[in-house]
């Protein structure tokens, strides 16, 4: 039978480069929770198997750049595993430069790139010096080995059997054991050239001490044809090691035969050196792989780490557990027999069939709800997806800042979206970042302050009402409420004498261009504050804030939907037109009275409520539609907030609150400015969402007109 | 047509194996450690067990070892694929009753060449 095939390898790629970023995960994680004194073998092995399983993969799919690199980390990591290699506390740091190196060659690899091996080398090098230093005599035996068998293949190679070859074969007799049938053995025999078996009978026991399962046979095989003795030696490749076996020319055969005994050693070495083979990736004495460029290394960590974000986004793919998968299928099963007993019922209904029709539908109506929910949760993944890189980030940064750091991690299986996963990931670690720069002091101050050396940052997602929470907490200083108050006051945020709640002030640092570090450090100071964060958290339309105490630490709250396909609404009325508000962005909705409304010539009207003067938006006029009520004050103004900006849209009505499912309207129509989606509601008609920081764009009532409106406000106050 | 149990925890490894094994119209079930395999070889009738030897949870050694002691493949060819080029891993598999050993990277023409020696 013919196996004619080829497979373009190219297909496993994806799930190769997936699998190797979990299996660096897996190393990266385990080297930082290794103790050092006292190495656990397990975690060595979950170390090693990473590797060896990338190793493998990158062979097999013709990377072999990683595979070469990954086989030096391996032999250092298999040292250790059995105890033949100290572990200590630099080695750490030199496996998880590794772990960033191969991670990166195979960024390149997946962009299609060409791998850099400037890091590689490096490192190369060094794990190859550590391994000479170890043990310079069992590498160099390794090494002459290595070419001892060389040689002693070299002169069998060519050694061919002209007219064919007389071939014993004596298997031990639990061969059979071992799955290896010698039928199997003749029949590879026979598909090379012409063959003639006599079974040798002479160690058959009697028939009553036959062990049925053992195999008592040997046999004298000539072998006529052209035939390579490296063919036959492939033939019994698996079984060399515990059969006997002698290979005589046949031309030959009475001439050699006392010779026999002499020449089996060598014919012993050639599937070891075969098994060998794969060893010269070490090749400790390659000269190319002496560094090159060392500061290269500083400039290729950065690149790396955004590639790493960019590509993530572009891979849609997504692994779900088998348990979700069946529990959908469950469900459609149910489904379908809910939908046959409906089928069955309208064949011949009448009126005796109502309560029956009803229960039908109650059930249809409970199991498209477990569908839906059962659909969504397809998307969800556990935080710990995000959270995983903290333990290295920290880790790495406690080193740059001298401070001591406990990282506590909670709530690691909690479920989010995976798209929510993927963009929370940035303003995690600045959030993260942060409090250990600016929160968590050194460890002198923290002595002197009566607090533990150690200081500890908690990372805390739960479950809230219709949202997750994550939480940044840290047992540092606090914010200092005074600093922040001179710099808002400084940037003409706030006016001198403004008296501001705790919490007003700690909230002055999510806005644009606030910073406080005294010194720009090399971990926050990226030029990146802490109003990109409420921003990239508000386009997931979630919030977050601050809590601080003097003195005992800050924690900061994430708050975000559990998906980005399902939206609280609020659904408001403008005309004939319903339309839907984020609940998220909503401030309050108030009745407004024609002194609080102040209008400005050239620019929108204001709201002043609580000293604070919002532009107002008219929604009809926007949207040049028919309203019931025109004028402001005959409306209901919903103070919404978009951007930082707050603004007062007037509605008809306010009606109900309810969970809406979004639908793009770029994806089914086209983009259109101030709607950010639409969702059908339960009587079938199209409502638009609205997208508020569009909206005020739209309305022309952004930024520079709402400083010029509050200015101008304030002088009509005075 | 044969039946054939591929092991190996790498997702990446066991697709190339089983596209390689459908494409030549085996019946393959997959298994991504030792234990796995082992519950789903009492499961079924296997002709060949293909595994890998370093696994979590049972690794290959394990799995063979395990396989042995069942009836029904006492005489199963179980080829092992290792990268493992010390051949004390061979010979462990060997003690363990493996029946011959496939090294790795292999490519899906030398997966099936290798399987064609036992599995005629």
């Amino acid at each position: 039978m013919g196996f004619v095939m080829s497979v373009d390898l190219s297909q496993f790629h994806q799930v190769f480069f997936e699998e190797s970023y979990e299996g660096l995960d897996v190393m990266e994680s385990a080297l930082l929770n290794m103790d050092v004194n006292q190495v656990d073998s397990e975690t060595i092995n979950e170390i090693f198997r990473a590797a060896h399983s990338i190793k493998g993969g990158s062979g097999t799919f013709g990377f072999s750049v990683i595979a070469e690199f990954t086989h030096v980390v391996e032999t250092l990591l298999d040292l250790i595993r059995s105890d033949q290699f100290e572990m200590q506390a630099e080695h750490i740091n030199l496996f998880l430069q590794s772990v960033d190196c191969i991670r990166t060659m195979i960024q390149e690899l997946e962009q299609g790139q060409s791998c850099d091996t400037t890091l590689a080398s490096e490192l190369k090098a060094k794990f190859t010096e550590l391994l000479e230093a170890k043990d310079t005599a069992s590498t160099s035996t390794a090494v002459s080995d290595e070419a001892a068998s060389t040689n002693a293949e070299l002169p069998s190679a060519p050694v061919s059997g002209g007219k064919g070859w007389q071939i014993y074969f004596k298997p031990s007799a639990d061969i059979l054991r071992t799955g290896n049938d010698p039928l199997r053995m003749f029949r590879e025999l026979a598909d090379l050239g012409e063959i003639s078996v006599t079974a040798l009978l002479d160690e058959l026991p009697a028939f009553s001490d036959l062990d049925s399962e053992a195999c008592f046979l040997a046999w004298e095989i000539s072998l006529s044809g052209d035939i390579q003795q490296a063919q036959i030696d492939e033939v019994f490749e698996w079984v060399v090691d515990e059969s006997e076996i002698r290979i005589t020319p046949l031309n030959d055969t009475l001439i050699k035969n006392d010779a026999l005994p002499a020449e089996m050693p060598s014919e012993d070495n050639k599937p070891e050196t075969q098994a060998t083979a794969p060893e010269t990736y070490t090749n400790p004495g390659n000269s190319e792989l002496k560094p090159t460029a060392p500061n290269t290394r500083q400039a290729s960590e950065n690149p790396q780490k955004t590639n790493r974000k960019e590509q993530k986004s572009e891979s849609t793919s997504i692994r779900v557990g088998t348990d979700k998968i069946d529990s959908l299928i469950n469900m459609v099963g149910e489904l379908v027999i809910t939908q046959s007993m409906l089928n069955e019922l309208g064949k011949n209904f009448d009126v005796s069939s109502i309560p029956k029709l009803l229960e039908g539908l109650a059930q249809l109506s409970l199991h498209t709800r477990e569908l839906q929910e059962n659909v969504m949760r397809i998307r969800m993944l556990p935080i710990s997806f995000a959270f995983s890189r903290f333990p290295r980030l920290v880790h790495d940064m406690s080193q740059t800042l001298h401070k001591k750091v406990e990282l506590v991690l909670l709530g690691e299986q909690t479920e989010l979206d995976k798209t929510v996963m993927e963009r929370i990931g940035d303003p995690l670690v600045h959030l993260v970042r942060n409090s250990l720069d600016h929160g968590l002091e050194l460890p002198e101050k923290r002595l002197a302050a009566g607090k533990p050396e150690t200081g500890k940052i908690t990372l805390n997602a739960f479950h809230q009402g219709g949202n997750i929470a994550i939480q940044i907490i840290d047992d540092g200083a606090g914010l200092n409420e005074e600093r922040i108050l001179k710099k808002a006051i400084e940037n003409g945020l706030v006016s001198p004498d403004e008296q501001l709640e705790p919490s007003q002030i700690h909230d002055l640092i999510f806005q644009p261009g606030f910073s406080t570090a005294e010194t720009v450090t090399d971990i926050s100071g990226r030029g990146v504050g802490m109003d990109v964060v409420r921003r990239n958290i508000q386009e997931l339309n979630g919030t977050v804030e601050v809590e601080s105490h003097p003195g005992k630490g800050s924690t900061f709250t994430i708050r975000l939907p559990l998906t980005l396909a399902i939206l609280d609404g609020q659904l408001i009325r403008v005309g004939n037109q319903v339309y839907i508000f984020p609940l998220v962005s909503i401030v309050e909705s108030i009745e407004s009275q024609d002194k609080m409304i102040h209008r400005v010539s050239g620019a929108s009207d204001v709201l002043r409520i609580r000293n604070e003067y919002i532009p107002i938006i008219r929604l009809w006029d926007v949207f040049n539609i028919e309203a019931d009520h025109k004028k402001v004050s005959d409306g209901l103004l919903v103070i919404v907030e978009g951007d930082n900006i707050k603004v007062a849209v007037l509605v008809d009505d306010l009606l109900a609150q309810q969970q809406v499912v979004i639908k793009s309207l770029q994806d089914n129509y086209k983009s259109v400015p101030g709607v950010s989606g639409a969702t059908i509601l339960g009587d079938g008609t199209v409502s638009l969402i609205l997208d508020i920081s569009g909206l005020i764009k739209l309305a022309g009532v952004g930024k520079e007109s709402y400083r010029k409106v509050s200015e101008s406000g304030d002088h009509q106050a005075a | 047509m044969a039946t054939i149990l591929a092991v190996d925890d790498s997702a990446s490894m066991r697709q190339m194996v089983v596209f390689t094994l459908k494409g030549a119209g085996f019946n393959v079930i997959e298994a991504s450690d030792g234990q796995q395999a082992l519950e789903k070889a009492k499961q079924s009738t296997v002709d060949l067990v293909l595994s890998d030897v370093n696994m979590p949870v049972m690794d290959g050694i394990e799995l063979v070892k395990n396989l042995r002691t069942l009836p029904e493949y006492k005489f199963t060819p179980i080829l092992m694929l290792t990268t493992e080029s010390a051949s004390d891993k061979k010979m462990q598999g060997r003690s363990a009753g493996a029946t011959g050993w496939l090294v790795k990277p292999f490519n899906p023409e030398q997966l099936l060449a290798t399987i064609r020696k036992v599995l005629p």
